[in-house]
């Protein structure tokens, strides 16, 4: 069967996978730890592809109603 | 739990079936996810990682062999095949260590987990479950009683007979029966228990059905009391009240009451309501001395009390015109559902409200009932008023408009009023504005005749400019200049409830005072004008021309032709089948849509035909009711009844009624209704309209319950959301739900209609 990539598909937003560096100046600029952010699954299909370990933090460009592009983050966790 | 901690302890040492290096390898990190997310998946990972490095069967501490153990619902414990006693379980807890309890997510520090086996049975006081006696002098004893003894005759026959030496399996027997009968004292409906009854055979209500689900204590008794001063009738409409105020029959302003402290400065004023008595209005049922005791006005007590009236006395007088008064109506799912009225007190013995704020409220006057309640402090009036008064309820959380607008009549009334068409005499239309209070009329032009418009545009202030859209197709285009209608009609979309940016922008511009105000007099301006003008609906607004009828006619010859064509295509296999359809279905399909097009065009010969201001149209094109395929149905075709989004199929073999022949699919047999509701409908066409209204309204009676739970379980999950300072929205736990609230960070009460109007926020700061 043919395999599908999801991560092209229109409806999965884009995925970046944040630096380190990138990283600490978000989880300053909303004063949380990374325990207190949304997660994602290592193994979610849109991640597939990138290299991510457990507390990456993913940020989402996503298509909004109301905002027309919005800005998510997301921590990866194992399971 | 409990099984738990015998699964994964050892049965000899009672130690953890961990190695020790492995505890150190876990403890911190199950200690974290405990304080992260609940000692109820801690514990769970705990499991987890002690199955995987099960070390066949032996305890990593002392070697010893380790036995299956399976719990026998309840509370019945079996090892392999053996059973453990109560006795053999609490020793082996009582030997665990407190670094293991911790990983069992147990805070050794307040609790043994031998604690979970009762050695002693506390018994409550008979305060807790006292015994009534009926009149007959009997006495009825309280459930939990009745419990507690059955427990302690069996505990004492447990007890003769293991002193007497009864064999093993009566002892056990007894113990089983005692173990029962603790179980459902504490729980009467374990899963795998039979409920314990009373001899009538109606189960035992013990401890747990006390305090657990919507009648226990919690819910029914702490979350949620009966309440003093409060009332709760049938309400009833009252135009002429304004929309902050609510009308109090006279007879419950006479029970409820409004303490008030007695001062040098109010005395005089304090003892004429003391002097009236509790059975003349305006007077006072109660007075409070300094030292808290309560005295009730009567006949008699009034002179004494009179006399004894004194600074620093509270006198509960009866509720006044203008007092505050907070109202209700369930189910509250809003915060619009509880609002802050003023009172106005009233004969008879309905509460009143103004229609227009009936949208808040979800109310009408079938019979509906609503509740007022009467803050009793400085405090909570203040409260009341500030935070939930009407005005400050108007622009709704939700979509940023006015829930607050105009209905109905005030609608028509509006529309007609800002019609072209509409002109009066000046004396008129003075008239006409001073009767809904409006007194300055210097905005008039100084002309004989007035129109509609310009009386319309004495309500607006001087600097008010709007342009919107309406929903006549003559005058679409609404543009308010300088406080002047100058083109545009006044219906729904700009004067309704929920559409329209009209009120919206008077309340942003000069705040909701006068908003409400505004409202208020355009509310009573557009009834005033009916009630000059008159305003009814006629059978002769549903009068069709004869050629008109015609037409009709001819759309169903043709229709019915489409349709026999089709049947025939059908019988014939000529039809071509639709993708993804069954013969079949593709009939269907084409049927229906000859069908509704058939109903839409007698619909548009109904419109162009019917007398285009009757009162009906009128009702229909402002939005104030109806729609013009209400209007269709009556003057022309009720149209196709459909049930589930088919034809009606159901009911004989074959058939719908045993006055059709079989498999006729001629659209009179499946349900089109041909007539109107004026000429009046056939049998079988009306036994075809019960059958779908009859499914309406089994369909909302079956959805009212279901979605109500649901929104109660939505309601519970979301109501500790919160937008923080950075306008993230964060849970309880400081836990991220959104980065930017709504995606947009507006606040949708401050917007209009949920969105920002950069245009106008640019334009007004250029001006300044």
């Amino acid at each position: 069967m043919k395999k599908i990539d999801v991560k092209k598909h229109v409806l999965v937003p884009k995925h970046v996978k944040l630096s380190e560096k990138e990283k600490e100046e978000v989880l300053r600029q909303y004063n949380a730890r990374f325990e207190d952010f949304p997660r994602i699954l290592k193994k979610d299909a849109a991640l597939q592809g990138i290299n991510v370990k457990y507390g990456d933090l993913i940020k989402i460009v996503r298509k909004s109603p109301t905002a027309r592009e919005t800005v998510f983050y997301r921590v990866v966790v194992l399971s | 739990m409990i099984l738990t901690l015998l699964r994964y302890t050892c049965r000899d040492c009672s130690r953890i079936l961990l190695p020790t290096a492995r505890i150190e390898q876990y403890c911190d990190r199950l200690k974290r996810l405990g304080k992260d997310k609940g000692p109820d998946v801690m514990r769970k990972k705990l499991k987890d990682i002690i199955t995987a490095s099960k070390s066949s069967g032996k305890c990593p501490h002392c070697k010893a062999k380790q036995k299956k153990i399976m719990l026998e619902k309840p509370s019945t414990f079996f090892e392999d095949d053996k059973r453990i006693s109560p006795i053999e379980i609490r020793s082996r807890f009582e030997k665990l260590n407190d670094g293991d309890i911790e990983l069992f997510g147990l805070n050794p520090a307040a609790v043994r987990p031998e604690w979970m086996i009762l050695t002693v049975l506390p018994i409550p006081p008979v305060t807790m479950r006292p015994s009534i006696t009926l009149e007959t002098g009997e006495r009825s004893e309280d459930d939990l009683t009745h419990k507690l003894g059955d427990i302690v005759r069996i505990n004492q026959r447990l007890f003769e007979n293991i002193n007497a030496g009864a064999p093993e399996i009566i002892v056990e027997d007894l113990w089983d029966l005692l173990q029962y009968h603790i179980t459902t004292f504490f729980d009467n409906d374990v899963a795998q228990l039979p409920p314990a009854r009373h001899r009538s055979g109606q189960p035992l209500k013990t401890l747990s059905e006390r305090i657990k689900s919507k009648e226990g204590r919690i819910r029914h008794n702490l979350t949620g009391k009966r309440t003093n001063f409060s009332a709760r009738t049938v309400i009833s409409p009252d135009p002429m009240l304004g929309l902050s105020e609510v009308g109090v029959p006279d007879i419950m302003a006479m029970k409820l009451t409004v303490p008030e402290r007695v001062t040098e400065w109010n005395i005089n004023y304090l003892k004429e309501f003391v002097r009236k008595g509790p059975k003349s209005y305006p007077g006072a049922n109660y007075v409070v001395r300094p030292d808290g005791k309560k005295k009730k006005l009567t006949d008699d007590t009034v002179e004494a009390s009179v006399e004894e009236l004194q600074p620093g006395y509270i006198v509960e007088r009866h509720l006044m015109d203008g007092d505050i008064a907070m109202f209700n109506r369930q189910p509250s799912l809003h915060r619009m559902s509880m609002m802050c009225h003023s009172v106005r007190v009233l004969p008879c013995k309905t509460l009143r409200l103004n229609p227009a704020v009936c949208f808040p409220y979800n109310a009408d006057f079938d019979g509906d009932e609503m509740n007022l309640h009467i803050p009793q402090t400085e405090e909570a009036r203040a409260e009341a008023e500030l935070l939930t008064l009407v005005g400050t309820q108007m622009i709704s959380p939700r979509y940023g408009l006015s829930v607050i607008g105009c209905i109905q009549d005030a609608i028509s009334g509006n529309y007609i009023l800002s019609r072209n068409d509409f002109s009066m005499s000046k004396s008129e239309a003075i008239d006409l504005l001073a009767s809904v209070g409006v007194i300055d009329v210097s905005k008039l032009p100084k002309k004989d005749t007035v129109s509609g418009k310009e009386i319309f545009s004495v309500l607006l202030p001087d600097d008010f400019s709007f342009s919107g859209r309406s929903r006549s197709r003559e005058e679409p285009d609404v543009v308010i200049k300088s406080g002047r209608l100058v083109s545009g009609v006044m219906d729904k979309n700009n004067l309704g409830e929920g559409s329209g940016l009209l009120l919206r922008n008077l309340h942003k511009k000069y705040g909701r005072q006068f908003a409400l105000d505004v409202l208020g007099k355009m509310f009573k301006l557009g009834i005033a004008v009916l009630m000059k003008r008159g305003f009814t609906t006629a059978l002769s607004d549903t009068d069709l021309p004869q050629e008109a009828k015609l037409q009709i006619q001819g759309v169903f010859q043709r229709a019915e032709q489409d349709v026999t064509e089709l049947v025939a295509q059908y019988n014939s296999g000529r039809l071509d089948i639709l993708p993804g359809r069954t013969l079949r279905e593709t009939l269907e399909l084409k049927i229906l849509e000859v069908l509704n097009k058939a109903r839409d065009e007698t619909g548009k010969i109904v419109a162009m035909n019917v007398e285009s201001y009757s009162h009906t149209v009128v009702m229909a094109i402002s939005g104030a009711r109806g729609t013009p395929l209400n209007l269709a149905q009556m003057a022309g075709c009720v149209g196709q009844q459909a049930l589930r989004g088919k034809r009606i199929e159901n009911g004989y073999n074959g058939r719908t009624l045993s006055c059709f022949r079989r498999d006729d699919l001629s659209p009179e047999a499946r349900g089109f209704i041909k007539s109107s509701f004026k000429s009046g409908l056939k049998p079988a066409e009306f036994f075809f309209q019960s059958v779908v209204g009859r499914d309406a309204l089994m369909d909302t009676a079956l959805r009212t319950p279901k979605s109500g739970y649901l929104y109660r379980r939505l309601a519970n999950a979301l109501q500790d959301l919160k937008v923080e300072y950075d306008e993230t929205v964060r849970d309880s736990g400081g836990r991220i739900v959104q980065f930017v609230y709504g995606e947009d960070g507006i606040d949708v009460s401050k917007s209009e209609g949920g969105v920002l109007n950069i245009k106008r926020v640019v334009s007004e700061v250029l001006e300044k």
